[in-house]
């Protein structure tokens, strides 16, 4: 059994956690803006969108446990990364520039994870863990989008969660060995693509919410 | 191609021994040839300092012609230089302006000491190479030309990686002090060829483990060790590095 640990504790194996469970929060996102864009088609495709999700009951209960998984995992492999990275190189450069090679997305990987971290968990907190008795979620979303700071704060995030799957997108092809000179170039064209996608999709929402109310 | 002089300011670190805390001092280097390589700026630096009786500035150098890999300095924030494609020894004054301030640091990572100034130990690289092992050939006379046929597109990408020259500029370069582009040439020169196939999986799995443990970084794909390589080594050789590692790791029978 030490082959598993003497592969997947290496730096490579570490790697791959991060892009494996990356990629999955790619196809969830894609899942969750497709879902979301139902908002336009009024209140009852968004309510009826949402039944439907929770008509799926355990179902979406094993994809909450395996999204929870996928986060520790993400999370905390990712913070482990990033203090080991940061001892690698006990004294700092007095002059730092770059060879060109740097993108805004990968500089910031760390940053714009805990940003996105703490989103996640304020975006639970307003529309996971609240009280859904008498109301729907339209009229949830609503609410919280007729205070403008809500939007701000949403909109602001989902420029974050673009900025982070910029990078993220083409570099978990590339940790899984993925570079080809056919269909890498191809990758990451989709990968800024698909990033964009998530931002102006999901960062027009709260947007268009607030115009509506 | 008339050469003209220029003067420069330099921002030098010194640094007595492994111990030494090690600090930045300002010299000025006047009367520099703009035909002159960048280490014998330094060289004329150094006679003078030597003359009046200070310590010369100790940096690494060998062949001058940018093939051995020994020489290295990170130069206002860029190893080797901002020249692309180049070694400090193959970088020319001309590159510099008159007046310019010029920083100089050895390349920082954990896994490189500072022997003193801008000297440093790269053994750690040589541990990488060590722990790759051995190719199978075949001992005796000369085998027949073309006895293992070998495309010239893989030939080509074989030598691509086979460029790499261990001058540790992509440890320099990178943002995590990781060691990938260059244990990733290394293992993409042999896996590619038919020589190198019968070592490959224990090859793989023991580069990356004594990478490990010799405390670089991990790859995070930033992409700044292409950029500075001067040998301009692709980053695909690290993708198909974590390839092989992988194939390794979960399907060949080495532990």
């Amino acid at each position: 059994m030490n082959w598993i640990t003497n592969t997947l504790g290496t730096s490579i194996g570490k790697k791959l956690f991060m892009a494996v469970t990356g990629l999955g929060f790619i196809g969830f996102l894609a899942g969750h803006l497709a879902g979301n864009l139902t908002i336009y088609g009024g209140k009852d495709a968004f309510n009826g969108y949402a039944e439907h999700l929770h008509a799926l009951g355990p179902l979406l209960t094993v994809a909450e446990i395996g999204l929870l998984t996928f986060a520790a995992i993400h999370v905390g492999v990712g913070i482990y990364l990033f203090f080991q990275n940061y001892a690698a190189r006990p004294v700092r450069y007095a002059v730092n520039k770059t060879g060109g090679g740097r993108t805004i997305g990968s500089q910031t990987m760390p940053y714009t994870g805990i940003l996105i971290l703490l989103f996640i968990i304020f975006h639970l907190l307003n529309f996971h863990f609240v009280d859904k008795t008498h109301t729907t979620i339209f009229e949830i979303v609503a609410n919280a989008f007729a205070n403008p700071i809500y939007v701000m704060i949403y909109v602001a995030a989902m420029i974050v969660v673009a900025v982070h799957v910029s990078h993220g997108f083409w570099s978990a092809f590339q940790t899984i060995g993925a570079n080809h000179p056919k269909y890498m170039p191809i990758i990451q064209v989709v990968g800024i693509v698909f990033s964009i996608l998530v931002g102006i999709g999901f960062g027009f929402i709260p947007i268009y919410v607030s115009i509506l109310a | 191609m008339t050469s003209k002089a220029i003067n420069l300011t330099l921002k030098v670190w010194r640094q007595n021994g492994r111990k030494d805390k090690g600090r930045f001092e300002e010299y000025k280097a006047n009367n520099i040839s703009t035909d002159m390589s960048f280490l014998e700026m330094l060289d004329v630096v150094n006679e003078e300092l030597t003359l009046s009786g200070q310590d010369p500035i100790a940096f690494d150098s060998d062949c001058r012609e940018g093939i051995c890999g020994q020489c290295g300095c990170v130069v206002d924030g860029h190893p080797h230089g901002h020249e692309k494609g180049t070694t400090l020894c193959q970088l020319h004054m001309r590159h510099f302006e008159d007046g310019d301030t010029v920083v100089i640091e050895p390349f920082r990572a954990r896994a490189f000491k500072v022997l003193k100034d801008l000297m440093i130990d790269r053994s750690a690289m040589d541990g990488i190479i060590q722990a790759g092992g051995f190719v199978s050939v075949n001992a005796g006379g000369a085998p027949d030309a073309n006895a293992i046929p070998i495309s010239q597109e893989i030939a080509e990408k074989a030598m691509d990686a086979a460029q790499c020259i261990g001058c540790g500029a992509c440890v320099a370069a990178c943002p995590n002090a990781s060691a990938m582009l260059f244990t990733s040439a290394k293992i993409s020169h042999l896996a590619l060829l038919p020589q190198g196939k019968p070592e490959a999986a224990r090859r793989a799995l023991s580069m990356i483990r004594e990478m490990d443990a010799l405390g670089f970084g991990n790859c995070s794909n930033e992409r700044e060790c292409e950029a500075e390589c001067p040998k301009e080594i692709s980053i695909v050789n690290i993708a198909r590095a974590n390839r092989e590692f992988l194939k390794a790791g979960f399907f060949s029978s080495v532990m």
